[in-house]
């Protein structure tokens, strides 16, 4: 699928290229067809476009250079970490610049008495945690992406992970970022201390999905590693069981470092991918972690070993040791590969709700499987709300892809009347821009691009993605009549 | 019992809009020291009040802006939960609103989150009079750009906050205060090694001669990591730290205009000022006169902030200057939410 956008342009190509070489070197730019293909969509494979050309800067001042460049000819600019984004926020524009930051690659500086790292946009996440482990430090938050995922992707697109109900996303564990705005400024955000003067453009930055500015270089908060923890496997014969479960444990006055849930589906998957010893019986599974010192480690894991139990869970396994531990956990990392095996391609979504509306939405996504015949299995972040029913499809059928993304839609949508959000943590990129109507008002929106305007008035970065425009979101509007009733009625219809 | 004025606060903002009539927005005028002094037909907040929503299971409270935090708090405590980062409440008349305009965090900031961090969502109403609702109150959701978290601080200048949900934590089981002897230096590496164990720490001051540290958790883990700091034990944990939070120790008993100076928590001692310190050493209370400039060039040799805090006069310069960059960002989204400039105008920085 392709989806450039509307960005009025007239340019010179071979222009443009011979420039990008005066501010790189010639190998750091890419135009041929063969060298942009890679580079043609990030995680969700479903979109594609091929750019004008690839960039890849290794210096803040050569990212400056280009993004003068690129104001000054009208030209888009779409940055690129690892490519590992679910939402296609990474898509190419056709008329613009890639921006590949993955040369940006290297950790500046690590000071365990301040519990910071310096880290370059590039650096794996992961690696930060790996880097800071002879400090007895880690970096909290885990996408399960981690291994591939960019901290500066991280930023961009706010990334969670299965512990972020303790310890947050990633706004809550950054001090301090560097952009280079679309007009070429470097600016400082944030600060050394746990608070800096005037707007909170650390928070504003951080999800803005590439929209207002390029992130050069980020300040993370390093947690010390927790004394003990440990995993409790809960299985139960009813998946609502399960979800009730979540809100007992936290009726307890616990919150797990991590609490996961599986579907019958998903833990076959799993099971059959990894061998984590998952019940494969089990309509549903919970995975609980629990972490602190290990006096409150233990209290916690007898308080919630009841609770599971009042909730009617099946059975009830404490992880023995670590390997133990990392094998309970390791089914769920794999869950994704895992599903994808069943079914030629999948459709992860992404929607959050309150957790008390979880047996509605789940018989609601299980009448609409049923009627577009297509199979889901789910993965949730229980404690959080945050649901990842992944639909398996094929591509290849006709029809198949358009559908599945309809009901994928309609999930996203049930989940915004339920009083939840279209997306969690995998941002909305191209893939959920439509729903991004449903979720705002055109008012909401149009402050949402006031917004934009303030640090991109020619909107180059990004062009197409994450906000809607009301023209879209009228065209939209007029594919979804709800109730006999249009979305934006006071707009033109085209 | 809620009263919803929300519509009613529209119509002033409208009123004020069409006729270019600069507004002060006041909630509990509990925070009236705050900030630049600023004229403004007053708009009262205090009566858009009531808790909307509460479900402890989901750890979220949703309240209007002028609800006061002693009946937020009265609630969640009847459930055994709290505001995680621990609001002061400089008079009986604090809110909600108010409070996250302001991004005030108490004792517990260090170690669980600012104000900003637990908001979820917020409704408001910007300066063209139109009412917007941005987040929710869930506890992931990355759809559109974080406006609700872009009110905390803002001070109402780029919208009235109406509404907001924030996140809540469970009370923990036993807390417990213990004070240490030392000096300055010695305070500030003390509270270092304990940010890099995994301690379970929920407040620290140091003031004069005594460092103390608040432990939060299960009983035994609070008895197992006193035993292991060591310190005596004191008698009147909670008291101690209102008179933090709420400035009522005798370090903040003076007329002297108080400085707030945030920074990075190793950096070393002013020579010369009495300071008190809390966040594990990010937050510097110190007193001086507002002129005094010496404060600012402390914050700024390590990277940090100074703000006059209270006791001042000025209608200017109470907070630090922005660097040109920032300012022409922060010139333009204020224009993106008040296009008029009648919503707090000057009250975080002049012209703005």
């Amino acid at each position: 699928m392709s989806v450039s956008s509307e960005v009025d342009v007239h340019i010179d190509a071979s222009g443009v290229i011979k420039k990008l070489t005066d501010i790189v070197s010639k190998e750091a730019v890419l135009y041929e067809a063969e060298d942009l293909h890679p580079y043609e969509c990030d995680g969700l494979s479903v979109y594609r476009e091929i750019p004008l050309a690839v960039v890849l800067p290794d210096t803040i001042e050569q990212v400056q250079a280009i993004m003068r460049l690129c104001q000054q000819n009208n030209i888009p600019v779409v940055a690129r970490g690892a490519g590992t984004g679910l939402s296609g926020g990474a898509l190419p524009h056709k008329h613009g610049i890639l921006l590949g930051l993955a040369r940006f690659s290297g950790i500046l500086e690590i000071n365990p008495k301040k519990l910071t790292a310096r880290v370059q946009p590039g650096v794996r996440n992961l690696s930060i945690s790996q880097a800071v482990d002879q400090f007895g430090l880690y970096y909290a938050p885990d996408p399960s992406s981690q291994i591939a995922c960019t901290i500066g992707g991280n930023v961009a697109e706010n990334s969670g992970g299965v512990h972020c109900l303790k310890y947050g996303l990633t706004v809550h564990n950054i001090q301090q970022i560097k952009i280079v705005t679309m007009s070429g400024d470097l600016l400082n955000i944030g600060g050394t201390g746990l608070d800096s003067p005037g707007y909170d453009l650390l928070a504003l930055l951080t999800g803005s999905e590439g929209m207002l500015g390029i992130i050069v270089e980020v300040t993370v908060k390093l947690l010390p590693k927790p004394e003990q923890a440990k995993v409790i496997l809960a299985a139960f014969d009813d998946i609502v069981k399960a979800g009730q479960a979540v809100g007992e444990i936290i009726a307890e006055g616990i919150i797990p470092a991590g609490l996961e849930m599986m579907d019958k589906l998903a833990i076959n998957a799993a099971e059959d991918f990894v061998h984590a010893g998952y019940p494969t019986d089990a309509e549903a599974i919970l995975l609980c972690e629990l972490d602190g010192s290990n006096e409150e480690v233990s209290a916690h894991i007898y308080t919630v070993s009841e609770a599971l139990k009042n909730s009617g869970a099946t059975e009830i396994r404490i992880a023995k040791n670590e390997a133990e531990r990392l094998n309970f956990w390791k089914g769920r990392k794999a869950a994704f590969p895992a599903v994808g095996r069943l079914s030629p391609d999948y459709y992860c979504m992404d929607g959050t709700i309150p957790r008390k509306e979880l047996p509605t939405v789940l018989k609601y996504i299980t009448d609409l499987s049923e009627e577009y015949k297509l199979a889901v299995a789910n993965v949730f972040h229980a404690g959080d709300g945050n649901l990842h029913p992944l639909i398996l499809y094929d591509a290849n059928i006709p029809g198949e892809l358009e559908r599945t993304e309809e009901f994928g839609g309609k999930i996203l949508e049930l989940c915004v009347k339920v009083g939840g959000t279209i997306t969690g943590e995998h941002g909305v990129g191209i893939e959920k821009i439509n729903q991004m109507c449903v979720q705002f008002k055109p008012l909401e929106l149009t402050q949402f691009h006031a917004v934009k305007a303030a640090f991109d008035p020619l909107g180059l970065l990004n062009p197409g993605k994450a906000v809607p425009t009301l023209h879209r979101c009228a065209e939209f509007g007029a594919m979804h009549v709800h109730n006999g009733q249009l979305a934006f009625p006071e707009l033109d219809r085209f | 019992m809620t009263t919803d004025q929300s519509k009613l606060l529209q119509e002033q903002v409208h009123h004020a809009y069409e006729n270019n009539q600069p507004l002060n927005i006041v909630g509990g005028n509990s925070k009236s020291f705050y900030g630049n002094n600023i004229t403004g037909e007053v708009l009262k907040l205090s009566d858009h009040s009531g808790i909307v929503e509460y479900e402890p299971t989901e750890l979220v409270i949703t309240a209007n802006a002028g609800t006061s935090l002693s009946e937020i708090n009265q609630l969640l405590d009847s459930k055994n939960q709290m505001l995680g980062f621990e609001p002061p409440q400089f008079s009986a008349g604090a809110t909600l609103g108010g409070t996250i305009a302001c991004n005030f965090s108490g004792p517990r900031r260090a170690y669980a989150g600012a104000a900003r961090d637990f908001l979820l969502g917020c409704n408001i109403i910007n300066g063209k009079a139109e009412m917007l609702t941005f987040g929710g109150n869930v506890m992931k959701n990355v759809a559109g750009y974080d406006v609700s978290r872009l009110m905390a601080g803002a001070m109402g200048t780029l919208g009235i906050i109406l509404s907001c949900s924030v996140k809540t934590l469970p009370k923990p089981e036993a807390e417990m205060t213990l004070s240490l002897n030392c000096n300055e230096n010695e305070a500030i590496n003390t509270m270092r090694n304990w940010a890099q164990k995994s301690l379970p720490i929920s407040a620290t001051c140091f003031y004069g001669s005594q460092l103390f540290a608040r432990l939060s958790g299960t009983d035994k883990a609070v008895k197992t990591a006193f035993k292991n700091i060591g310190g005596e034990a004191i008698s009147n944990t909670d008291l101690f730290w209102q008179s933090i939070k709420e400035q009522q120790h005798e370090f903040f008993l003076t007329d002297k205009p108080l400085w707030r100076v945030s920074i990075d928590a190793t950096a070393s001692p002013l020579k010369n000022k009495t300071c008190l310190y809390e966040w594990s050493g990010a937050l510097r209370w110190f007193h001086a006169d507002e002129n005094d400039t010496s404060l600012i060039d402390y914050a700024k040799s390590h990277d940090g902030h100074a703000t006059l805090f209270k006791g001042h006069t000025q209608t200017e310069n109470v907070f630090q200057a922005l660097p040109d960059g920032l300012a022409i960002i922060h010139q333009n989204l204020k224009k993106s939410f008040d296009p008029k400039g009648i919503l707090n105008h000057g009250k975080l920085y002049s012209g703005f």
